[in-house]
C-alpha cells in the first residue's frame, strides 16, 4: 500500500531583484529576476515499509524534496500526499497532523539539538505539544527511547554536550521516534560521523526498521551507505530523477550514463590503486540548466536528440530510467555510440 | 632512495584547560620522492595536527615539543622564521580542506598565485601569471587564461580546490600536504581531481601526504598508509598490506565497517565505544577498551612488532613477517 506519494512535484525558488535592480531592469527593459529550479517534476510512490534511497551530488534536489515531503517546503506544482491526504497545501491544524506524521533527522546533531535543554526535554518537547504524551509518563516513555537507541534511560538530564557526534545522533533519532511518525526523512543522517561510529548508526536504523516498520526517505550522497540500507533507490541530476530501481539492479546493472559513471567515479576499498573513472566537465549550475537532457554535456553517448529534448522517465530492462537511449528492450550504452 | 620528507618523533601538545593533550605522540614515517602517502584517522586521531606540525603551523597553546621534520634533509624544526617561510610554499606547500578559507575573496586568481610565484622568486609579474597559467593548466583547468582573471566566487568548488592546488604547485614543492582536500567536493569531482593528483605525483615527483578519514579514497589513491589512532600511528605499510592484511584491530574494524563489503541489509561490524578523549586517555593503548582482542597486558604500553609492516599492538592481527 503507498504510504507516500509524489507527484508532478516540481519547485522553484526565484530571486527578485533588489530596488536598484528593479530601477536597472526599468531602463533595460529586461527582467533581472533569477529562479533556480531545484526539482522539476517529480513522481515518486513509497509504500509502507520501504526504504527509499535518493541518491545525487549537489543541486540534484534531494534535499528540496525531503523537506517538501516533510512539509518545510511547499512545491510550486503538483501534490504530496500521506495515507492519500495532502501534505503541501496543509494549513492550521492539518500542518500540526502532519508534523506529527513526517519527522526528520538531520546531518549535523551539532546543530540540530537545543544546546541549553537536556536531552530528555528535546525528546518529549514535541509529543508533549502535541499532547501524544501527558506530564506524568513523559519520563518513562523518554526512557524507553533512549533505551531503544542504545542509550542508557539516566542521559536524560544530561545536555547535549555531554553526548559524542554518534550519541547525538542517538537522541535525534529518538526524538523523531517520540513522534511515532508514519514516514521518517533522514537527510544525510551519517554523512557527518567517524566510519566506526556510522557503522553503529546504521545498524541501529536497520535494527530500528525492522521493529517498528518503519518507511522512510534516505537522502546520502555515499553510494555504499545507499545501496545496505535502502530497498529502492532514486537517482537524481539537477531536480530530476533520471533512474530508479530496486538497490540490488541499479548496483549490479545501472542504466542511466549519469548513474553508470557515478558509480564508476567513486573509490571503493578493496579495488586497488586508481580503479576509477571519473566523470568529465562539471555540474551545470540550477540557474541556467543546458537545454534537453541536463547531464548531455558530460554524457559520452549525447546526441542532437539529446540537446534538445527532454527524456521523460520510462521502463527499463530494470526499474526506470530517463535517457533518449532507453528503448525499453537492450541495455543501454550498447547499441548507441 | 632518499625520503622528501622524513618525520622523526615528531610531538605536538596543547595545554589546554582540561589538562596538557599530546595530539601527536612519537609520530614517525617518511615518503619517497612521486609517492602519495595516505594519513588515516578518525576525528581526533591527530591526523590534521600532524599535517600542520610538519609546516610548523602549530600556535599556542599548542606546540611541537619534540622531532625532527627532514625536508630533503633540512630539518624544519631548526630553522630560523625567516628561514622557515621561505621553505613554505617552496619546498613544502599545504592544500587545506576548504578552497574559500585559502583562497583571497577579494583578489583575482591570477593576481594571488602570481603573489605566491613573487614571494619567493624575483620575476616580473607577467613571468608570475605566466607561471601561474602553465600551473593551472597543469592541475586540468581548462581555458586557464580566463579562469587567472576571474575571482574565487566565480568558480566551482572543484575548480577552487584545483586553484588550491596549482597554488601549492607553483614552486614545484618536494612535499605537498593535502588535508582532505577532496572531502567537501562531490564525488564526480573528487573522482577527477582523485585522479589529476596521482598523475601530478607520477610526473613531477611530488611526495604528498594525503591526510583523510575515507579509507576508500586511500585505498584507490596512495601508495603507502599510515593509520592514526588517539595521537599515534598504529599500523604502517604499503596500501596493499594495510588494506589487504591489517595488523592491528582497529584498522581491521575500521575497514569491517564499511558497507560496500558486506551484503546489503545485514548487521555491519562495528567499533564499540566512541573515539576517545585524549584528554582522559586510558594507560597503555588507547583502544584498550574498544578492542575485541585486549588482555590484561594492553594496559601497558604497546610494543611496535614488525619493520616491513608495523603495528603498534600488545596482540597484532598477524605476526611480523620475517
Amino acid at each position: 500500500m503507498t504510504l507516500l506519494s509524489v507527484s508532478g512535484v516540481s519547485k522553484r525558488f526565484s530571486r527578485k531583484p533588489g530596488i536598484l535592480g528593479r530601477a536597472l531592469d526599468r531602463i533595460t527593459g529586461e527582467s533581472s529576476a533569477q529562479t533556480v529550479h531545484a526539482l522539476t517534476g517529480i513522481d515518486i510512490a513509497v509504500p509502507r515499509g520501504e526504504v527509499l534511497g535518493l541518491v545525487g551530488e549537489s543541486g540534484c534536489g534531494k534535499s528540496t524534496l525531503g523537506r517538501i515531503v516533510s512539509g518545510i517546503y511547499t512545491p510550486s506544482d503538483g501534490s504530496v500526499t500521506l495515507n492519500g491526504k495532502p501534505v503541501a497545501r496543509m494549513r492550521g491544524g492539518n500542518v500540526q497532523k502532519l508534523t506529527t506524521a513526517v519527522q526528520m533527522i538531520h546531518q549535523d546533531p551539532f546543530a540540530s539539538l537545543d544546546p541549553r535543554m537536556k536531552v530528555g526535554e528535546t525528546i518529549s518537547e514535541g509529543p508533549r505539544l502535541h499532547g501524544l504524551w501527558s506530564a506524568s509518563e513523559a519520563q518513562g516513555k523518554v526512557r524507553d527511547l533512549l533505551e531503544q537507541v542504545g542509550l542508557e534511560g539516566a542521559y536524560a538530564n544530561r545536555l547535549p554536550h555531554q553526548f559524542s557526534g554518534g550519541q547525538r545522533q542517538r537522541i535525534a533519532i529518538a526524538r523523531a521516534l517520540a513522534m511515532e511518525p508514519e514516514l521518517l526523512v533522514l537527510d544525510e543522517a551519517v554523512a557527518s560521523l567517524d566510519v566506526s561510529i556510522q557503522a553503529q548508526v546504521l545498524n541501529l536504523f536497520m535494527e530500528l526498521r525492522q521493529r517498528l516498520n518503519l518507511t522512510a526517505l534516505f537522502i546520502s550522497h555515499d553510494l555504499s551507505v545507499v545501496r545496505h540500507v535502502c530497498d529502492r533507490v532514486a537517482i537524481m541530476y539537477l531536480g530530476r530523477v533520471v533512474e530508479l530501481a530496486s538497490a540490488a539492479d541499479l548496483y549490479d546493472a545501472p542504466q542511466h550514463p549519469y548513474t553508470k559513471a557515478l558509480f564508476a567515479s567513486v573509490p571503493t576499498l578493496g579495488t586497488g590503486r586508481a580503479a576509477f573513472q571519473p566523470i568529465e566537465g562539471e555540474i551545470p549550475s540550477p540557474l541556467d540548466p543546458p537545454p534537453g537532457c541536463a547531464f548531455h554535456p558530460r554524457c559520452p553517448f549525447a546526441g542532437p536528440r539529446c540537446r534538445a529534448e527532454v527524456p521523460a522517465l520510462k521502463p527499463a530492462p530494470t526499474g526506470v530510467v530517463a535517457c533518449h537511449l532507453n528503448d525499453g528492450g537492450t541495455e543501454l550504452g550498447k547499441t548507441a555510440a | 632512495m632518499n625520503a622528501a620528507l622524513d618525520v622523526r618523533g615528531l610531538t605536538t601538545r596543547f595545554d589546554t584547560r582540561g589538562g596538557m593533550v599530546t595530539a601527536v605522540n612519537d609520530v614517525s614515517f617518511a615518503v619517497e620522492p612521486g609517492r602519495i602517502m595516505g594519513l588515516v584517522g578518525e576525528s581526533g586521531s591527530g591526523k590534521s595536527v600532524t599535517g600542520f606540525s610538519i609546516l610548523g603551523l602549530i600556535d599556542a597553546p599548542g606546540e611541537i615539543s619534540a622531532g625532527q621534520v627532514l625536508v630533503d634533509g633540512t630539518d624544519l624544526r631548526t630553522l630560523a622564521p625567516d628561514a622557515l617561510r621561505r621553505m613554505r610554499g617552496r619546498r613544502v606547500a599545504m592544500v587545506f580542506q576548504d578552497p574559500m578559507m585559502t583562497l583571497n575573496p577579494v583578489l583575482r586568481v591570477g593576481d594571488q598565485m602570481a603573489m605566491a610565484v613573487r614571494v619567493h622568486d624575483n620575476v616580473s609579474k607577467r613571468a608570475a601569471w605566466d607561471r601561474a597559467r602553465a600551473a593551472l593548466d597543469t592541475v586540468g583547468i581548462p581555458a586557464a587564461a580566463e579562469r587567472l582573471r576571474a575571482y574565487p566566487h566565480q568558480l566551482s568548488g572543484g575548480m577552487r580546490q584545483r586553484v588550491a592546488i596549482a597554488t601549492a604547485l607553483l614552486h614545484r614543492p618536494s612535499v605537498i600536504i593535502a588535508d582532505e582536500p577532496t572531502t567537501a567536493l562531490d564525488v564526480s569531482i573528487q573522482g577527477q581531481i582523485l585522479a589529476e593528483v596521482r598523475r601530478l605525483a607520477d610526473e613531477t615527483g611530488t611526495a604528498i601526504v594525503w591526510v583523510t578519514h575515507d579509507l576508500a579514497v586511500v585505498s584507490s589513491l596512495a601508495d603507502d598508509i599510515c593509520v592514526m589512532y588517539a595521537g599515534r600511528i598504529v599500523e604502517s605499510g604499503t596500501a596493499e598490506q594495510v588494506i589487504g592484511a591489517p595488523r592491528h584491530p582497529y584498522t581491521r574494524g575500521l575497514i569491517d565497517s564499511v558497507p560496500s563489503l558486506h551484503p546489503p541489509g545485514q548487521p555491519l561490524p562495528q567499533i564499540p565505544g566512541s573515539t576517545p578523549q585524549l584528554v582522559n586517555l586510558p594507560s597503555g593503548c588507547p583502544f584498550r577498551p574498544r578492542c575485541p582482542r585486549a588482555t590484561e597486558i594492553c594496559a601497558t604500553d604497546p610494543p611496535l612488532s614488525g619493520t616491513d609492516h608495523p603495528a603498534l599492538c600488545h596482540h597484532p592481527l598477524t605476526e611480523a613477517p620475517a
